[in-house]
């Protein structure tokens, strides 16, 4: 415990130092402003802005990516409030009582509510990161090739049953991202997989523009032609104050959201648009007076946008003790410590100290930064959403272009762009989620690799996944969920995604888009 | 009549055989030993399974008559404008692809004024060129005469 707390000074040094924390400043506005924005989520504002990390250090990059995405957290939840618009998916369930709430004349208290609430998950979750994170680290250094293939076998088959829609659907996009990320040279024997003579496709598709694609492009495919959006509220500082009763009906949703946010981030999948849905659907069913969740009930904004807040938290404890990416978030920010040659994983934080305390101490400062700036500017920021939805797409395609040619210089990554955002306009539009594709695309190389290194281990045995009790364990927890996922097919029980309301919700709003 | 599942995964099903019609230049190896053409294949059938999945499941789906595409104009329109800045970025460069990007899309897709729409474009294309390849040191490509 003394050495974490050694270790958390030294990385509130760093954090602190002014050149960090200038770029934890402004992650946090440019996140909230991601947020806050129709058609840049967390995933796409991230992959846009990967090329503006480039001319900084490791430690800088990260905490100036992962204040994009705590700080994208925040700003979804203004514009649910007062537009009844989620800015991004994860703030679907804020709109129902939030804009309620605005409509009773109480959006400064939601605003304050949900900016305070998602304060404390977002600093309590960072406590959880910080003592879980190392000694998992710890444990997975026991993780041989098939440890990590039952490992990432596991994390496939939990996003697809933490995923809103159908098990099929998703697990067939999972497979179509694996199918994607075959694509390039094979490691270990050399062959050039359906490259079609694109040199550039031998180190296999990027992440950033099939990200950038499938979510920023295929956003503005789907919004470009739609109505106008509705007039903004702008509130005052002085009417932010909650009242009496909205302060004390609210510190049991945020408690309770914090702990079930933090504990959904951390498994695969959507995790902070479920996180929202399950906290919605748990306040919901605790209220003594459940008829008034829809009408501007201050629980129905205090527990999903704490619950979103906490899970932000959770899903980088497998990236950065596991070197798992959890959803496509943490993937795309893997993708960005890898162009900074940092390698997460469980030799992290033994490693490179001061690069994974620095980005927890700037975590608590970027949350405290997020608290003091929102609640004040929040009419500044309003502002934003003022601008014509026609003037605004142009400018984010242009960011899109800029950003994913930037990574490798390579027009073929805009190629891939185009063709990922047609395709996931397509899928969308069939009712699809894209956020598995992502995490395919990622997890394919280290997959292959995990099974054929296993077998070369074994002479080709395949009893090595059960004899070893790591990878048994995890082999059976994904055996068990596919059979809890195909139960309502057989049985009479309702599956639980239809139980919370989240079928087609979350497909038809993603991870990462508006 | 077409239900939307049906069609989607009679469309992921086709993908899956063309996967794996592709496939078939690849050295599969053996079960016990992988060859490069092994994962791709094993994966060509699972997707093709899914897919036939999503068709069997289709029975609750909507009809694919029922799908509103309101917004085809607009999405075209993005996704050729999208196409011209993949075509033309390393021929004209990123300012003038951009300038023309902008304008078409505001000019002829969006109905805004001449002027506006001018004015907006060479805003974006200068603006953000000073930011990612001025101050952020972005390589962007460059077009005719170093423009």
């Amino acid at each position: 415990m003394l050495e974490t707390l050694q270790s958390l000074s030294h990385g509130f040094a760093l954090a602190l130092s002014p050149g960090v924390m200038v770029y934890a400043f402004a992650g946090c506005v440019i996140g909230t402003l991601v947020g806050m924005l129709p058609g840049v989520g967390p995933l796409a504002g991230i992959s846009l802005l990967l090329p503006a990390s480039f001319g900084l250090d490791a430690t800088t990059a990260i905490v100036l990516l992962a204040g994009i995405y705590y700080g994208a957290m925040y700003g979804g939840s203004t514009t649910s409030i007062l537009m009844r618009i989620p800015g991004e998916a994860a703030s679907v369930m804020t709109c129902i009582d939030g804009y309620a709430m605005t409509r009773k004349g109480r959006a400064g208290p939601a605003l304050a509510i949900a900016a305070i609430g998602s304060y404390i998950a977002g600093t309590a979750s960072v406590v959880g990161l910080m003592l879980l994170a190392p000694p998992l680290a710890g444990f997975a250094l026991r993780f041989g090739p098939p440890e990590f293939l039952a490992l990432l076998l596991l994390g496939l088959l939990t996003l697809a049953y933490m995923s809103g829609g159908s098990l099929p659907k998703s697990l067939a996009m999972a497979a179509l991202g694996l199918l994607l990320g075959m694509i390039g040279i094979d490691h270990m024997t050399g062959y050039f997989r359906f490259h079609y003579g694109v040199v550039e496709l031998g180190d296999g598709i990027g992440i950033v523009p099939v990200a950038v694609g499938l979510f920023g492009l295929s956003e503005i495919l789907l919004t470009a032609g739609q109505a106008e959006p509705p007039a903004v509220m702008r509130p005052r500082i002085r009417d932010l104050a909650p009242s009496r009763e909205e302060w004390r009906d609210s510190a049991g949703p945020v408690a309770r959201g914090t702990v079930l946010g933090f504990l959904i981030g951390i498994l695969p999948g959507s995790a902070h648009i479920i996180a929202s849905f399950v906290s919605y659907a748990v306040e919901r069913r605790l209220s003594r007076h459940p008829e008034r969740f829809g009408q501007g009930a201050v629980e129905g904004v205090a527990g999903p946008e704490s619950a979103n807040n906490s899970a932000t938290s959770g899903a980088l404890v497998p990236m950065l003790a596991l070197g798992v990416p959890s959803g496509p978030i943490p993937a795309v920010m893997m993708a960005a410590m890898m162009v900074h040659g940092v390698s997460p994983g469980p030799l992290l934080i033994q490693q490179q100290p001061e690069l994974f305390w620095g980005v927890i101490a700037s975590m608590y400062v970027g949350n405290l930064v997020l608290l003091i700036l929102n609640l004040p500017l929040v009419g500044l920021f309003v502002n934003l959403l003022r601008i014509p939805y026609p003037f605004l797409y142009p400018a984010i395609l242009v960011f899109s272009v800029v950003g994913v040619y930037a990574v490798n210089g390579s027009v073929v990554d805009v190629w891939i762009m185009v063709a990922t955002g047609l395709l996931g306009y397509l899928l969308r539009k069939f009712d699809f989620e894209t956020a598995p594709i992502v995490l395919g695309v990622v997890l394919a190389p280290m997959l292959e690799m995990s099974l054929r290194q296993s077998l070369a281990m074994s002479s080709g045995s395949y009893w090595i996944f059960l004899q070893r009790p790591i990878a048994a364990t995890m082999l059976f927890l994904g055996l068990g969920l596919l059979l809890l996922s195909v139960r309502p097919v057989f049985g009479k029980g309702k599956d639980w995604r239809r139980r919370l309301g989240l079928t087609g919700k979350v497909s038809s709003r993603e991870e990462g888009t508006s | 009549m077409f239900s939307r599942d049906r069609v989607a995964g009679l469309a992921l099903f086709l993908f899956a055989l063309v996967v794996l019609w592709e496939n078939r230049v690849l050295p599969l190896g053996t079960v016990y030993r992988p060859g490069p053409g092994f994962m791709p294949m094993v994966l060509a059938l699972a997707l093709a399974g899914l897919a036939l999945a999503v068709m069997a499941g289709s029975r609750g789906s909507p009809p694919l008559a029922s799908l509103d595409w309101t917004e085809k104009r607009h999405a075209a329109a993005i996704l050729a404008g999208s196409t011209f800045a993949a075509l033309a970025l390393e021929r004209l460069g990123y300012r003038l692809t951009t300038l023309v990007l902008v304008g078409f899309l505001l000019w002829a897709i969006e109905g805004k004024r001449s002027a506006v729409a001018l004015l907006m474009a060479i805003g974006l294309s200068l603006g953000t060129w000073y930011v990612f390849a001025g101050l952020l040191k972005v390589p962007l490509p460059l077009g005719p005469r170093g423009f």
